[in-house]
């Protein structure tokens, strides 16, 4: 039986389809604002037998597919634990929401915390300070990596940040420094959160925000701890939909 | 319904945004409350409550007015209502469960602060509110500080009236609260012109405990399993047990109560016994704010109680009927309203302890604990209420919202993932 997963994102689409329990197709887009026939497009060139989605579209392709549903929270702890089968712990910084997860030994989800209604210090986040810098996202990390540690920025709001950095560059501050600074004062707002959840190791980071070395580095040297990035970050909700589509 | 527009317009409301305000409220009535399936039958009445929310009642209290009656409005369950009804007064609480008027509430309030506060201003300045129109006096009090001093303002628009309650419960605290009992006895006599005699307050202490009877046996019977009414009908009856005519309400209440205990006898539920069961504790939920309760009930989970002063916090604690003289009865009304476990209080350690009992008597898989937005009492109580469920091995989910609408797909997600840990 071929299970299909699909993790539609507030910025991307994530689909995995498994047979006998290995993924045998995975697959990532950028969502746009028509997820539906975002989604449709994906379906036509697969083929499956069970479907279930997650994420913030899940709801849109219960009505359109009659897909099953669970919450990312879910599909996370069944991606990561898939992955990581001692996995107790899961950050996951994604487009617009971060959330941090904690299991018991089986697995199963025992508590949860998640940012509210903005998306601050998420990747969509990350992705307008990028842009404010004139960094492409994915040398974004790298850069602040060089980054001296000589300021600090207290605001998470997007709005407020940007201000905050763009009166820093009228300061003459270094674009590495600045970047650097961005990147700290999420992992600190990260790393709060997870603190709030119970950090027990194994710890899991996943999400887009996981390909960020930074944010890797800045993580650790918070938590005190290793941290267990997937080879793809982004596709553990979908694993995790995959595999719950097959229990249904 | 009949035609309310000349008597709105008399009250001074905006009639062309009041349309608009009905026009919505309707419709999030029809999503609400009216899609649910096996509703009671006695919800009827309620629903007829509701769909004359500014029209029938409002019609009534008006024509008690012209024969003589004075109409009281509140915001707060401290304010020991039974002395209006012993002078002849009618006690209305007022909604404030709505963002309404913001703009204007926005001129002369902060922009941080919590919604309800921002709703009563609003609903007042926009001229929304056909109640607060035709109030002859506001009874407001100082349980918090942004009411506390948000009352100053509004003061400046409608005769308002303040009393002061206590922070903490020590004997001077309950001295201070009986004078301020006494203090409110005489300004509603001034009021009314009429003597509260301690006959007349007797007989109005047994009306309110009669209300506080019939909904004490509603709440009995949600915790059976699988529970006979949805969360958002009890919601709603305790809702509108603050704005009718308490007799009738009363008489109404008890029918739907006797539909109930048949359900329970056929052991048939407004949902399946496997429904996940929840206990909502925290902020006050007024009228029309179901945002929550909504989204609750439409992830999978039903809500059997709620630990709110819209709920179980104005019905816990009854006022000794015994008393005979005037002292006596005060001192009824006193002890009883010093019962109340509201986060105002330090320290408010039986309000962690109701708390557990509730989750246990209703048989709860967890508690969803609400509170609105800047509202620092309850948000950093809701610290200690974790900790302590936690040590019961209750699971507990905590969130923070206010009466917009833009967080409502963010509020599913934490929701449904709650209800998935509590399967």
């Amino acid at each position: 039986m071929k299970c299909l997963g699909i993790d539609i994102g507030s910025r991307t689409i994530k689909l995995t389809i498994m047979k006998n329990g290995k993924p045998i197709y995975m697959h990532k887009s950028l969502n746009t604002y028509d997820p539906i026939n975002e989604v449709k497009k994906h379906l036509n060139d697969v083929e499956y037998d069970v479907m279930l989605a997650t994420g913030y579209g899940r709801s849109l392709a219960q009505r359109e597919f009659n897909a099953e549903t669970v919450t990312e929270i879910k599909a996370f702890a069944v991606g990561a634990r898939h992955l990581f089968p001692e996995c107790r712990t899961i950050l996951d910084i994604g487009g617009q929401d971060t959330k941090a997860i904690s299991l018991n030994d089986a697995g199963k989800v025992v508590k949860f915390e998640m940012n509210d209604r903005c998306a601050a210090g998420t990747g969509r986040f990350l992705e307008v300070m990028a842009k404010i810098l004139g960094y492409e996202i994915d040398e974004f990390g790298n850069a602040a990596l060089k980054g001296d540690d000589n300021i600090q920025i207290s605001s998470m709001c997007t709005v407020f940040a940007e201000t905050e950095v763009i009166s820093l560059l009228a300061r003459g501050e270094k674009r590495e420094n600045i970047a650097r600074a961005l990147h700290r004062a999420i992992a600190k707002r990260s790393s709060a959160m997870l603190k709030r959840v119970g950090v027990i190791e194994p710890v899991v980071f996943a999400g887009g925000v996981a390909q960020n070395p930074c944010m890797i580095e800045f993580l650790e040297e918070m938590l005190d701890i290793s941290l267990v990035v997937p080879e793809d970050p982004q596709i553990v909700g979908a694993l995790g939909a995959a595999i719950l589509a097959g229990e249904k | 319904m009949a035609d309310y527009r000349e008597m709105w317009r008399s009250l001074g409301i905006d009639l062309e945004s009041h349309d608009n305000l009905l026009d919505i409220l309707g419709k999030l009535y029809g999503d609400i409350y009216l899609s649910q399936n096996k509703r009671p039958e006695g919800m009827e009445y309620l629903d007829f409550v509701v769909s004359e929310v500014h029209g029938y009642r409002i019609k009534e209290l008006l024509d008690a007015q012209k024969v003589g009656s004075k109409v009281f409005g509140t915001f707060c369950v401290f304010v020991p209502e039974e002395l209006i009804w012993a002078a002849d007064g009618i006690c209305v609480g007022l909604c404030a469960g709505a963002e309404i008027g913001k703009g204007d509430a926005e001129k002369v309030l902060p922009r941080s602060i919590c919604p309800l506060i921002k709703s009563f201003m609003g609903f007042k300045l926009a001229h929304l509110c056909p109640y607060t129109e035709l109030c002859d006096l506001i009874i407001g009090e100082t349980t918090c500080d942004g009411k506390k001093k948000a009352f100053e303002i509004f003061s400046e628009f409608k005769s308002t009236y303040v009393m002061e309650t206590p922070q903490m419960k020590r004997e001077k605290d309950y001295d201070l609260w009986r004078n301020e009992v006494y203090k409110l006895k005489e300004k509603v006599e001034e009021v009314t012109g009429k003597e509260i005699t301690p006959e007349r307050l007797k007989s109005a202490i047994k009306l309110i405990n009669d209300r506080r009877r019939a909904l004490k046996r509603l709440n009995k019977l949600r915790r059976e399993i699988p529970v006979p009414i949805s969360g958002r009908d009890a919601l709603l009856i305790n809702q509108i047990s603050f704005y009718d005519d308490p007799k009738r309400f009363t008489e109404k209440v008890n029918l739907l109560c006797d539909e109930l205990e048949k359900r329970i006898e056929r052991k048939e539920g407004v949902v399946s016994d496997k429904t996940v069961r929840v206990l909502l504790a925290g902020s006050p939920m007024a009228l029309p704010n179901w945002k929550l309760p909504g989204v609750i009930e439409s992830s999978g989970a039903v809500i059997v109680d709620e630990e709110s002063c819209i709920g179980e916090r104005n019905i816990r604690a009854m006022v000794d009927e015994s008393g005979e003289t005037m002292e006596e009865l005060i001192d009824a009304l006193v002890d009883r309203y010093m019962q109340i476990d509201c986060a105002c209080f330090t320290p408010n350690n039986e309000r962690i302890e109701h708390i557990i009992q509730l989750a246990k008597d209703f048989k709860v898989d967890g508690v969803i604990h609400y509170t609105l937005q800047f509202c620092d009492p309850y948000l950093v109580e809701s610290y200690k209420v974790e900790k302590a469920l936690e040590k019961e091995g209750i699971p507990v989910l905590r969130i923070e919202t206010d009466y917009s609408m833009e967080d409502v797909e963010q509020l599913k997600t934490r929701i449904e993932a709650f209800v998935e840990v509590l399967r």
